[in-house]
This record gives C-alpha cells, structure tokens and sequence, in this order.
C-alpha cells in the first residue's frame, strides 16, 4: 500500500475528516473513470462515486490493506455500479436487451468518415460483446485493463484467486477480440 | 521455447507473465508469434480507444468532497422503508431492531471502530431508527440483487465467486434482522428471512466455480423456496405504502 495513503487511513479511522478529504481527492479521478466505464453514462458514473466514497468512510474498519486501498475503493465502486445497473433494470429503465452494461454516451472522436463508421462499428460491436461478459469478468477486466491494476491486487480486492480473475480477464479478452474480428479485417 | 499460447501472449501483453524474458526473446525470432502478438496488441488497442472515459480535472477530487461531506455528517433515510416500518404495530419490531443494530454497531459489525461523529448521533432514538431502516433497506436490496444475479446466470460452468462473497457478507446482518423480527412477534417477516438466509448460505456455501449440474440444482433450489417472489411481495407493499403517504 503507498505509504502516504496508509497515514491518512489511519488518523481517517482516528476520526479525522481532513485525511479522508485527502483520500477522496487523491482516488476520485481513478474512481471516476472506472465507475463510467462500468455503467457508461457520466451521472451514474457521478452518483456512484459519491457512494463508493460513503461506503468506503463506513467500512473504514474492515479494509484490512491486503489490497492497496486504491484497489480496494475500485472494488467497491465495481460492485455498487453493477447494483445500480441492476436495480434499474428492475426498475423498468433499462431492458433485458440493454444487458447489465448500457451503451456508452460518448463516439470515439475521429475526423475521417470511412474511419468513424469503422469506429462506430467496432464501439457496437464492443458494447454489444461487453453486455456478453459477467460480472466478473466485467469487473475484472476494467481493472486491468484500463486502470492498470495488477491480477494480484484485483483478486486480494475482490477476495477471489489469482486463478479465478486470470480467468475473468483471459476470457473477457477473448469475448472481446471475437467480437472484433468481422471489422478488425478491415481495420488498418 | 514453444509457440506462445493466446494466454500466454495476453499476460505478456499486461506484464504478467512469468517467462516473460523467454517470451520476449521468442517473440523477437519467431514471426508467427510476433504477428498474433501484433494483432492482439491492435485490438486491445481497438477496444481502450473505442472506450473512453470522459476526463475530470485537478479540482474534481474537491468538488467530490464538496458533495460528499453532508452524507457523512448524517446518512440519508430512506422515505419509502420509513413508512412501512411507521405503522403502530410496527414499532415494537423498530424498537427491538434499533436496540440490536446498536450492539452490533458497538460490537463493530457494522460499522468502523472509531467514528466520532456518527457515534455521537446514534445517541438520538429518531437517528437511530432512521439508521437501522436506512440498514434493513439496504439488506434486502442486495439481497434481492444477488438472487437475482445468480439466477440470471448461464448454463455451463458458472463463476459466481462474487456472488459467493456477497451472499456470505449478507447472512451475518440477516441473522441479525431475522431474530429480531421473531422476537417482537412477527412470524411473517422471521420466516421470509429466515428462508432468505438459507438461500444464501446455499449461495455462499456453492462449489465455485459450480458445474452446469451445480447450477441447476442450486437454480431449482432458490426458485421452489420462491424466495425473490417473496421478497419482492414486500418490496411491493412498502412502495406502495410510500407512495401513498407521499401524495
């Protein structure tokens, strides 16, 4: 765990809100990120930043730092968007056909016509293939994929086996790339 | 050296794995392996820039405490559980639920150790309620939540290792609620949790992962118990009961 995010943890769990000020203006970016890209609109990205953080404040006590605390916050943010995403589909506002993952806000930005159609395919045919994946795989691969976060710390984070997310991520690569393959020809 | 499996090339792609040095210098002489690792590479690619996320600025780290700090001064109550719970009848159950959440807080079940400002508002019956409900909601959301998930599951060999740890996560505190409702009386809300409880230790004590076998045995088991029926028929009824406070 880094150093400085151990102090501030410990005088946070004293009882002082300055260090997990310090806390939640060091991790909100990383958190962000992946809170988006797990439910693919900025405000339940927002929303669920904003629980992560007060989920992370109360259970303060159990993080027991066999993950870094970074790992352990992208762990909580994993789980409550998957929560939130299935609550709206209870809700009716999301449909089987969205799938656990809705559709991204934002088209990749490219200049070129011929180059954004072929964009805009490969972006359908990931989102459709993401939709695919389950929840550990989803979760695993955002991790490692996009945030950068070893096997190591996504399996102490997410209490699972180095085995059982190698897994996750192996299989959601391979869901992914065959969903490629038909515009990846054609790509350059 | 061997060709380099699909997995092998994806662990050296993310520096995880652990003949890398072999791997590289096989990669360098081999031309059939340096394409499929060019390939995947490209698509791996593909896949980040076809998935951006919007970036936030140095201030948004601030602009989060902003917001977050009222939330940890007093956790937000939750209207539509709080109506259920107002009936007369429903008091003696609040009550006995109130005092037992309190030990588990004390025993530092549910909560951290060493936060000053929320103990100090426990302090208050009114906050200690809305505490609880705010609890018991959230209990039975997740619950529902991970029913859910494990049913929605595919046939085939299942990981539910997620599921799993969420599910044990849960029993604790609905063992908690499931005595509590039996000791002031009500039988009815005791037996849904008490078959909500045997539903997740059924989930958390599954093989993982579980075969296509395993699956379905532990799919029929949780839907003959009718467990997510039921616990949506209260979900239902206490909807219903807020919405008609709240016109």
């Amino acid at each position: 765990m880094e150093d400085s995010d151990l102090a501030a943890i410990e005088q946070a769990r004293a009882g002082s809100s300055d260090a997990f000020r310090t806390l939640v203006e060091r991790h909100s970016r990383a958190v962000f990120r992946l809170a988006y890209r797990m439910t693919g609109n900025e405000q339940d990205a927002e929303d669920t930043v904003q629980e992560t953080f007060l989920r992370a404040y109360r259970q303060m006590a159990r993080f027991d730092g066999r993950a870094k605390f970074s790992t352990w916050l992208l762990a909580i943010a994993s789980n409550y968007s998957l929560d939130l995403l299935r609550a709206r589909r209870r809700r009716g506002e999301l449909t089987d056909d969205d799938g656990v993952l809705p559709l991204m806000e934002r088209p990749a930005p490219d200049p070129s016509p011929e180059r954004f159609a072929q964009s805009a395919q490969v972006r359908e045919r990931l989102q459709t293939a993401l939709k695919g994946l389950s929840a550990a795989e989803r979760t695993a691969f955002t991790m490692r994929h996009f945030e950068g976060v070893p096997i190591e710390e996504i399996s102490r984070a997410l209490g699972s086996t180095n085995g059982s997310t190698r897994q996750s991520v192996f299989r959601a690569v391979q869901k992914l790339r065959l969903a490629l393959e038909p515009v990846a020809s054609r790509m350059p | 050296m061997n060709h380099l499996s699909e997995e092998q090339l994806i662990w050296f792609y993310y520096g995880e794995l652990r003949e890398r040095e072999a791997a590289g210098q096989h990669l360098a002489e081999c031309d059939a392996c340096h394409a499929a690792f060019a390939a995947l590479e490209q698509r791996l690619a593909q896949i980040t820039e076809a998935l951006p996320a919007p970036e936030r600025d140095a201030q948004y780290g601030a602009e989060v405490w902003a917001r977050l700090q009222p939330s940890l001064a007093e956790p937000a109550p939750r209207a539509w559980f709080w109506s259920v719970w107002s009936r007369p009848q429903r008091w003696a159950a609040a009550a006995a639920m109130a005092s037992l959440l309190m030990g588990a807080f004390l025993a530092g079940r549910f909560w951290p150790r060493q936060q000053p400002e929320i103990a100090a508002q426990t302090s208050s019956p009114q906050v200690r309620e809305r505490i609880l409900l705010v609890a018991v909601g959230d209990h039975l959301e997740r619950s529902q939540m991970v029913l859910l998930e494990v049913l929605n599951s595919r046939p085939g060999e299942v990981d539910m290792s997620d599921e799993q740890r969420r599910a044990e996560d849960l029993v604790a505190s609905n063992r908690l609620y499931r005595q509590a409702a039996a000791r002031s009386g009500d039988a009815g809300v005791a037996a849904v949790l008490d078959e909500l409880e045997r539903a997740l230790l059924d989930i958390a004590h599954s093989p993982a992962p579980l075969s296509s076998a395993e699956f379905e045995g532990l799919r029929q088991r949780l839907e003959a118990q009718g467990i997510l029926f039921k616990i949506r028929v209260i979900d239902s009824r206490v909807r219903e009961k807020a919405i008609g406070r709240s016109l």
